[in-house]
């Protein structure tokens, strides 16, 4: 199933691994990246995918989030450990906020729903193998809502708290701008943007907020 | 040493934490203690030490430390318990630890009685209609909600309890004066069953309605998770194709109307039962509805939630609207609406990529944008902004700030 030797690390095309136990939405996948990508590898089930992924060492992973045998985030947490730097981007027709929150906390860095369009399916694998993350407006909604209104005492202002600026940021996605869009509305450049949304991601993952703490412990993740 | 359980608790959960460790029903435990206590104080002596030689059971440990994984009741060990128990009885009588024979008697046949209605065999549990029962559930409750197979079992316990009961009165010569006493008996029975004959009807009545609802949302679920794999999968693979707009609103309406039924509240809910609707609803409401009526896709965020007032209807509203001529005039296929409830303001932007048009060129007595949301949002002392150039899409933004006395 590997085609081993399509293009080296950090040279070529991005290799692709696609996590999904729909076959029919995992065919559809492989056709449509196929032009663009190096897919390396496929798997529909948790433990195969973690065997599949430790294998081929690709650079971005297309993770499903209901999976047979402990759903996507069993696969995050077992390769992040071994491998911080394979990116996953999760992927799923479910767009429910504990969904979303909870694959991000376990450390996913973007999340789209399975009815995104084949073009800008592209264009996320793409910025999620350049380092930065993928909000959809439904996930910068969430993010907004879960940082919503003031916390009296903040354990740790520099995580449970968003800037001005990343609010503003947030609440542009939200309203449907693309990062370029929102990058000329506000009078910064795409990498500024960028910085400040990988910025809330981080916050997101690491906050210990208890909006955020109560997502991640009703799915067991902390 | 074994865990008291937590479950099968009725005072320190020792009886449970021995039955679910030997294999026995907790229930039939319990009577053995008590029968055993009853032959000269030895099953109290017995629990006490069994109270001893156990230990809390603590969840949170549980990772470091794999418990034993509780044994399902199984008859064998059922019987071995009995024979120990008789043993142990016969032990008492010849070393004079016994209250006489009538009583003893007495005790273990109600005492057998009762056991008999709470054994249950593993066979039972899958072959009766109430197969749904939980494993501990109540034999009562078994035989009211319908199961057939419990009934003879219950029967037969009742009938050894009672013989229990009758072998007192017999022996203890309580039937001489029984004559005299017949008719008090029949009116106190009589009491008692017009107190606790409706209590019980209902209770009975009350218990199917639970175990009904209980079968129904563990339905619910198995055919939630099924459409969860097959057919929104399906109405996402066909939004992704290169299927003709009106299929792809198609697909996606269905696919909205299947989540909310799935994941939402009851759809047999009373929604109009002066219940107060949500602002967060109302948002993705109007987005499905936008979506029903034109081929436009209309995505719907929304921050912060609140119950529905005058205020908020009144962006929705103007949301509507403006999502409408979206729908109608701009050309592009999709808007999207964001709405964000503050402290401070209520925010509401309506947003789509289209042809856009030139604010200053609609005539001011159309009536779309004049009443329908400027008037809506400037009577609650809100303001309207429309953003929109030719060739590059609209964007409408609603705020309406809150009083400062409000909420």
């Amino acid at each position: 199933m590997s085609e081993a030797g399509l293009g080296q690390r950090g040279a070529g095309p991005v290799r692709v691994f696609l996590v999904d136990d729909h076959q029919f939405f995992l065919s559809g996948l492989r056709a449509e990246l196929g032009a663009q990508f190096a897919i390396v590898g496929a798997a529909a089930d948790a433990d195969s995918a973690i065997e599949g992924i430790r294998r081929t060492q690709p650079d971005v992973v297309l993770l499903d989030v209901h999976l047979p045998g402990g759903g996507g985030r069993a696969v995050l947490e077992a390769v992040r450990q071994s491998h911080p730097e394979i990116r996953f981007l999760a992927l799923s027709v479910s767009d429910a906020a504990d969904d979303v929150i909870g694959v991000i906390r376990a450390g996913a860095r973007g999340y789209v729903t399975k009815s995104i369009s084949p073009p800008e399916l592209a264009s996320a694998i793409r910025r999620v193998h350049g380092g930065d993350a993928v909000f959809s407006p439904r996930l910068a909604g969430f993010v907004l809502d879960a940082f919503h209104g003031e916390l009296t005492t903040p354990l740790d202002p520099e995580l449970d708290l968003l800037t001005a600026r990343e609010r503003e940021v947030l609440r542009h996605i939200a309203r449907g701008f693309t990062y370029k869009e929102v990058a000329r509305r506000l009078h910064l450049s795409v990498k500024t943007v960028e910085t400040h949304v990988s910025s809330v991601l981080r916050k997101l993952q690491l906050s210990s907020r208890h909006e955020l703490t109560r997502w991640a412990s009703d799915r067991r993740l902390v | 040493m074994f865990p008291r359980s937590r479950r099968n608790r009725l005072f320190t959960g020792v009886a449970g934490g021995l039955g679910e460790r030997l294999g026995v029903e907790p229930a039939l435990m319990r009577i053995a203690f008590v029968v055993l206590a009853i032959a000269g104080g030895a099953g109290l002596a017995l629990y006490l030490g069994a109270l001893a030689l156990s230990y809390e059971d603590d969840p949170s440990a549980r990772p470091s430390r794999p418990a034993p994984a509780p044994r399902p009741p199984a008859m064998r060990s059922t019987l071995a318990l009995v024979l120990v128990v008789v043993g142990s009885l016969l032990l008492a009588r010849t070393i004079g630890l016994w209250f006489g024979d009538k009583t003893m008697w007495a005790v273990t046949l109600a005492a057998l009685g009762t056991a008999v209605i709470w054994a249950r065999g593993e066979d039972e549990e899958r072959t009766g209609p109430g197969g749904r029962l939980p494993a501990n559930a109540n034999p009562l409750e078994a035989v009211l909600a319908g199961s057939r197979a419990a009934l003879p079992r219950v029967a037969l316990g009742g009938l050894l309890v009672a013989a229990g009961m009758g072998y007192v009165l017999v022996t203890g010569g309580v039937l001489g004066t029984l004559s005299n006493a017949l008719p008090a008996i029949a009116v106190t029975a009589a009491g008692l069953t017009l107190i606790f004959g409706p209590w019980t009807m209902q209770l009975a009545r009350q218990l199917g309605e639970e175990r009904r609802s209980r079968i129904r949302s563990e339905e619910r679920a198995e055919v939630a998770a099924h459409l969860h794999d097959s057919v929104l999968h399906t109405l996402a693979l066909i939004q992704r194709a290169d299927a003709p707009l009106e299929v792809v609103t198609l697909a996606r309406r269905q696919e909205r109307e299947l989540r909310t039924w799935l994941y939402g509240q009851d759809p047999q809910a009373p929604v109009a039962a002066g219940r107060r609707q949500r602002l967060g609803a109302a948002v993705e409401a109007l987005a499905s509805k936008i979506e029903e009526l034109y081929t436009i896709k209309a995505d719907a965020v929304v921050v912060g939630d609140e119950p529905l007032d005058e205020r908020s209807r009144a962006v929705l509203l103007a949301c509507q609207e403006a999502a409408v001529n979206a729908a109608k005039h701009s050309g592009a296929p999709l808007v999207s609406v964001y709405v964000e409830a503050e402290p401070e303001a209520l925010t509401a932007y309506v947003r789509d990529q289209g042809k856009g048009f030139d604010p200053e060129s609609i005539p001011p007595d159309r009536h779309g944008i004049a009443d329908s949301i400027r008037g809506r949002i400037q009577r609650q002392g809100g303001t309207v902004t429309i953003a929109s150039e030719p060739g590059a899409g609209t964007e409408v933004t609603l705020t309406i700030p809150r009083p400062r006395e409000g909420r």
